[in-house]
């Protein structure tokens, strides 16, 4: 079992009066209100963080990126994968994931992957994704180009790491005169690949199809398990079936002292209006050409504001707590509903969402603690009755093109 | 106002598949509809039908015309209908381009530039404006985007009435996906197009709204500057969807302009 922290780094000191009076608190939020004092005691505490993770035994760090507003002060996941690389001593880096269309040069991402592979002595786990919607917009990326870019900056970079240069790439969207990085990755045939997402049938199936791992991103139990069920028939028709080394979850979680104060921390969860991503218009999330065209209909009228998001509907808090995409209470009750998702949908990865809005920092590291302690030692011992084993555990072949080749991990550095 | 029979075909050009109606009789003119797409049946088309022979093409990839994946760009569209036009055996037919339309338009019109014989182009796209931009439709929605192109927005109610369908969100939803296909970076303009705008010998017209929120006037000012000969006219309490608005002076202006 593979028990990862994460946080989306909020920026929780810009001044909420300041979004109100916007009306959104992304994309066009004048960073006017950005405060790089707050902005630079925040990252150095979000690092300390991290290492403290570590210290309290999680196995991983989970990382991810977003652009452009508040709730997601990192515009750049390799610039943390690459501290956490030279400050952590054992945890896995775990990128969720690096947005490949946004790049106009993957060989550029490929080196700076193989790079924190090679400083991390073989500890990185290079997670790949669309991006969000804003995130097209806040980096003039073709939406309507999304899902043909991400598949084509994927098929380079695996082959920039895995194929002796030079060679010469002429694609659709990617032209490279020349590819060969004198940057490679420590691990063979390469670094993990992991897909995180919500619930795009699109890239589930990919994800099966490449025999990668997907990482729900805090789906509802009965969304998890529809997931799944593609993931499986995806992977069924091309001839295997996957463990719960395929399946990772991404919980909000946060763990206190008493029950009354978890729970008061963890309406953090839903600050700015309940949006994870802010206040924003859903066009913003859902530019034409993103989705999938199978959603049309559904997306239309959300895009049109006649409806809410079909991905993601609304929930108050208590529904949140009542359907466990959020998880919050003492040790004891924050693992008796961990293990009730760990019993229905059969993870080898878990990822616990541990500080969001404008908890304090004491809260975080409580949180932190708690789970370090107390609740992962008591996960541990489930995975082991319901034998849920991870990637690294089950030593899975890091593809099905790689499937004959043994992944050489961090020995190959020792 | 004579009834106009109108037909409906679809016809293949370059590779693509073109749902075109036609109607009218006289002269050819071919009309090219928006980024919207188009609805389809306007007085403003059925007043050119009344003294011309109009073909009213969905672009490739907009309405019911489907989308061809090779297709990346405006200069792709200009060409299938060049391709559509000699097809036809229509070669002579007059170029009228309604905002995107325009732009298309105005392509076409430097690929023949001594064989087309009018070019009319009103609130066209297609010139990065010197002063102002292009209205950027991926950061509204599609009501906000339609509506910004009315002067008086209670007409948008008129046109597509209080609360779009379902239908017609997804029909703005495709026209929106291909436009970004074609025209996402730069936004709808061509950095080329003002220089092989001056190589262009035909009869050109530029008309714009006196209230135009989408496209700035100063883009028509380029347009009528490089184009050989051009004029400019403004139709008055109109937005950037003149035909919407003002159909009957629109239709009058180019009626007028074509018999001269």
């Amino acid at each position: 079992m593979h028990l990862m922290y994460f946080t989306e780094q909020p920026m929780k000191d810009y001044p909420q009066e300041a979004g109100l009076e916007t009306g959104y608190t992304s994309l066009i939020m004048s960073n006017k209100h950005f405060n790089p004092v707050d902005g630079s005691r925040l990252y150095n505490e979000f690092l300390e963080n991290y290492i403290y993770a570590e210290e309290m035994g999680v196995d991983g760090i989970m990382l991810n990126e977003h652009h452009y507003a508040p709730f997601c002060m990192q515009a750049k996941a390799n610039v943390f994968a690459s501290i956490l690389a030279a400050v952590t001593k054992r945890v896995k880096i775990v990128i969720l994931g690096n947005p490949l269309p946004l790049t106009d040069n993957p060989v550029r991402l490929a080196e700076e992957l193989a790079m924190i592979d090679m400083v991390s002595k073989g500890r990185l786990v290079s997670g790949f994704v669309r991006g969000g919607g804003q995130e097209q917009l806040a980096t003039n990326t073709n939406p309507a180009y999304n899902r043909e870019r991400f598949q084509e900056a994927h098929d380079l970079i695996v082959k920039a790491w895995t194929v002796p240069g030079p060679f010469r790439w002429e694609g659709k969207h990617y032209h490279q005169r020349v590819v060969n990085p004198w940057a490679l990755p420590l691990q063979q045939p390469h670094p993990r690949i992991w897909i995180p997402g919500v619930i795009s049938a699109e890239t589930i199936t990919w994800a099966a199809r490449n025999g990668y791992p997907y990482i729900c991103l805090n789906t509802s139990i009965e969304d998890t398990k529809k997931a799944w069920a593609r993931y499986d028939e995806a992977a069924a028709g091309v001839g295997y079936t996957p463990g719960s080394e395929h399946r990772g979850y991404l919980i909000r979680c946060h763990v206190g002292e008493t029950e009354e104060k978890a729970l008061e921390t963890a309406r953090q969860f839903l600050w700015m209006d309940g949006e994870f991503t802010g206040r924003l218009k859903p066009v913003w999330a859902s530019p034409s050409g993103y989705f999938s065209p199978s959603l049309r209909q559904n997306f239309v009228e959300f895009v049109a504001g006649q409806s809410a998001s079909p991905t993601r509907p609304r929930k108050t808090f208590e529904q949140q707590i009542e359907d466990m995409q959020i998880i919050a209470g003492t040790p004891a009750q924050v693992t008796e509903r961990l293990r009730i998702i760990m019993r229905e949908t059969r993870p080898g990865i878990m990822a616990f969402w541990g500080n969001e809005g404008r908890m304090s920092q004491e809260d975080a590291r409580t949180s932190i603690r708690l789970l370090g302690q107390e609740v992962m030692p008591a996960l541990r011992e489930t995975a082991k009755e319901l034998d849920l084993k991870d990637p690294f555990e089950a030593n899975m072949p890091v593809s099905r093109a790689f499937a004959g080749s043994q992944h050489a991990g961090k020995a190959a550095a020792e | 106002m004579t009834t106009i029979d109108w037909t409906s075909t679809t016809i293949s050009a370059a590779g693509a598949e073109l749902h075109l109606r036609r109607g009218g009789k006289g002269s050819p003119v071919l009309v090219l509809h928006r980024d919207i797409g188009t609805l389809d049946r306007l007085d403003f088309y059925d007043a050119l039908a009344a003294k011309h022979e109009v073909l009213i093409p969905d672009h490739p990839g907009y309405g019911a015309s489907p989308r061809p994946e090779w297709l990346m760009n405006v200069r792709d569209i200009a060409v299938v209908y060049r391709a559509m036009l000699g097809t036809l055996g229509l070669n002579n037919a007059a170029l009228v381009g309604l905002g995107f339309g325009g732009w298309i338009a105005a392509e076409m019109a430097t690929f023949a530039p001594v064989d087309t014989p009018a070019l009319v182009l009103a609130g066209a796209m297609g010139i990065k404006p010197p002063q102002g931009d292009i209205l950027d439709q991926a950061l509204i929605s599609y009501i906000e985007y339609v509506q910004a192109g009315f002067r008086d927005v209670a007409n948008y109610a008129k046109a597509f009435g209080e609360r779009p369908s379902s239908e017609q969100l997804v029909m703005w939803d495709l026209c929106r996906e291909m436009s970004f296909r074609v025209a996402w970076k730069p936004y709808m303009y061509n950095d080329t197009l003002p220089q092989l705008l001056t190589g262009v010998r035909t009869k050109p017209l530029v008309i714009w709204g006196d209230d135009d929120k989408v496209v700035p006037r100063s883009a028509g000012e380029v347009y009528a500057k490089q184009l050989h000969g051009a004029r400019m006219l403004t139709i008055a309490n109109a937005g950037h969807l003149i035909e919407l608005e003002q159909p009957a002076a629109l239709a009058d202006t180019i009626n007028a302009f074509l018999a001269a």
